[in-house]
């Protein structure tokens, strides 16, 4: 039950880099003082492992609760829908900080929200009856594209400048992370987190399919709700903080299934992490610091996310 | 025992299921047969709340299938259903590891080692047990999902149809496995089949069903009867006892 020699290299490759990865980051080309560079540095370090921790997990754990590995909570427009909500709550809040409501406080509440409306959307599209995986990528994309232009929508009707998620063109930004949100960014993955690891063997079982699992003794709906309503908070937290990610969680997710070989949640939940840190810290690292490059690293991984997405399918229209 | 109270199922305006008492009796071997669209399966997936059921209430032992947790259930009764994943980059041993998770809840002990070892023999898998299930043949995957089901050691065994896709030999390896299952084990087996014969030679009871509701139920030989079959199915049958077997013809 164990993992076989190959992944066992594989991981401890991934790890070593990983560490590496931060290591690096920390320490390359310091000019300054350290308290400065701790401060500046940490945090986007910490922005940073908190994305790869809640895609890498949210994508796994999706991906097994629906049965298929090209599908992806972003890819459903979840994170575009916590956009959604942010901006609505923009209008209903008022824009500006002097609403006396913490921070915080409203992030708690958005995702709330979000969090209800993704619930009763998966409800509608993953009932009892099994559908086709094409059907539902098409049903994914629409509601994704829906959200996206809701979320334009929206964004366009507010002062742009108000609009602190959506940046740019709507893609992730590392250099501009929402640090007010570290902190309780940083409290909810861990609850999910932890949640989700307790959860390693339900998961395996889920793998198996509903009647299975119903077999062998999982409360279903019950155990597919908690872990939705995880998905939804974690996938809120990533796209608070940086912004949407369309093919990052896609790309780790399938990088830990290679990576292990494994169907084991115990092997595939931490590898989709470690890849996702090595993406992000490791792929900031080699553009700020040894490429000296201005461009955007969330593009190179979207870009290389979407080639996966495309290859993905291709192969699925094959068998 | 195995107790339906008043099952009903509708979905949208037809009824698939109307009204269903019966009662299954601890151990032996039951066979549920019928023509295409009776509502078989749907009946032994309320039984097994796979389904919820629109009307009625099941009982297993005293316990209310909607209202006992799951693995509480998960101990005493397992459910195979026809069409299982079969894309599963899992080796048969781990699938059937799978039948010990209401027991330990993933974490296999040794005592769930030796079940696994004895249900993988039981289903002469051991040559195939380290093989990866879409490597597997039909039969053979099948083989091993009946194996998962074995090593969760339930006194109920429900199986949808498990003669679906495989051969004559491998058939009457099922068939005798099962009745193996009901003799030296003490289990109590409940089946759906489409194969009248097989129906006769092994169950020691048989419900029949007909556009949902129950037609017939009895012993072997109070169902393969002309009278029954002919009633049940449209279409003439002619019954001939061979060799102590009630053994049904209607080819032609």
């Amino acid at each position: 039950m164990g993992l076989n020699l190959r992944a066992k290299l594989l991981l401890s490759l991934t790890t070593v880099l990983a560490v590496l990865s931060i290591v690096g980051f920390m320490t390359l080309n310091v000019q300054s003082d350290w308290g400065f560079i701790v401060q500046h540095r940490g945090s986007r370090l910490l922005g940073m492992l908190l994305v790869a921790i809640t895609m890498g997990l949210a994508t796994v754990v999706f991906q097994t609760i629906t049965h298929n590995r090209i599908l992806t909570p972003s890819l459903m427009g979840f994170d575009v829908l916590y956009v959604l909500v942010h901006s609505l709550a923009l209008l209903v809040w008022g824009v500006g900080q002097n609403t006396g409501w913490p921070v915080e406080l409203r992030f708690i509440v958005e995702v709330a929200v979000m969090v209800s409306i993704a619930l009763v959307i998966f409800r509608l599209l993953f009932t009892d009856s099994v559908r086709g995986l094409h059907v539902l990528i098409l049903l994914g994309m629409v509601t994704g594209l829906l959200f996206r232009e809701l979320a334009e929508l929206a964004q366009r009707i507010f002062d742009p400048s108000e609009f602190s998620i959506q940046q740019g063109s709507g893609i992730a930004n590392f250099n501009r992370i929402n640090v007010q949100l570290l902190w309780v960014g940083l409290i909810g993955v861990g609850l999910c987190s932890a949640l989700l690891f307790r959860f390693r063997h339900q998961l395996d079982v889920l793998i198996l399919g509903r009647d299975v699992a119903i077999n062998l003794g999982i409360p279903y709906t019950k155990t597919i709700t908690l872990l939705m309503l995880a998905i939804c908070v974690l996938v809120s937290i990533s796209t608070a903080l940086v912004g949407p990610m369309l093919f990052f969680g896609l790309l780790v997710a399938n990088l830990a299934y290679w990576i292990t070989g494994s169907h084991q949640h115990r092997w595939t939940l931490p590898a989709s992490v470690l890849a996702g840190i090595v993406c992000l810290v490791g792929g900031q690292l080699v553009f700020e610091h040894l490429l000296n490059s201005g461009l955007p690293l969330a593009m190179i991984i979207e870009l290389c996310g979407g080639v996966l997405f495309i290859v993905l399918l291709l192969r699925g229209v094959k068998q | 025992m195995i107790e339906a109270r008043g099952l009903s199922k509708k979905y949208q305006d037809t009824l698939v299921v109307e009204d269903v008492s019966l009662q299954i009796p601890k151990g032996g071997l039951t066979s549920i047969i019928g023509p295409n669209g009776a509502g078989k399966s749907t009946l032994l997936s309320m039984i097994s709340r796979l389904t919820p059921m629109s009307v009625g209430t099941v009982e297993i032992d005293g316990f209310d299938v909607t209202r006992t947790s799951g693995p509480e259930l998960a101990r005493r009764l397992s459910i195979l259903r026809q069409h299982n994943e079969s894309s599963l980059r899992l080796t048969v041993r781990d699938l059937v590891a799978f039948g010990r998770f209401p027991h330990s809840g993933g974490r296999l002990t040794t005592e769930d080692q030796k079940h696994i070892d004895e249900a993988i023999q039981y289903l002469e898998l051991e040559e195939y047990q380290q093989r990866h299930l879409d490597e597997l043949s039909g039969g053979q995957r099948q083989r091993a999902y009946v194996a998962m089901v074995m090593c969760q050691d339930t006194e109920y065994v429900l199986l949808d149809e498990p003669l679906n896709n495989i051969d004559m030999r491998h058939a009457v390896g099922m068939m005798q496995l099962l009745r193996r299952a009901a003799d030296e084990k003490g289990k109590t087996v409940v089946v759906v089949l489409h194969d009248i014969n097989f129906a006769s030679c092994y169950s020691d009871h048989i419900i029949a069903m007909r556009r949902g509701q129950l037609a017939y139920q009895g012993m072997p030989e109070q169902i393969i009867r002309n009278e029954v079959l002919t009633d049940l199915y449209d279409i003439p049958t002619s019954v001939h006892e061979l060799n102590g077997q009630r053994i049904c013809t209607y080819f032609r």
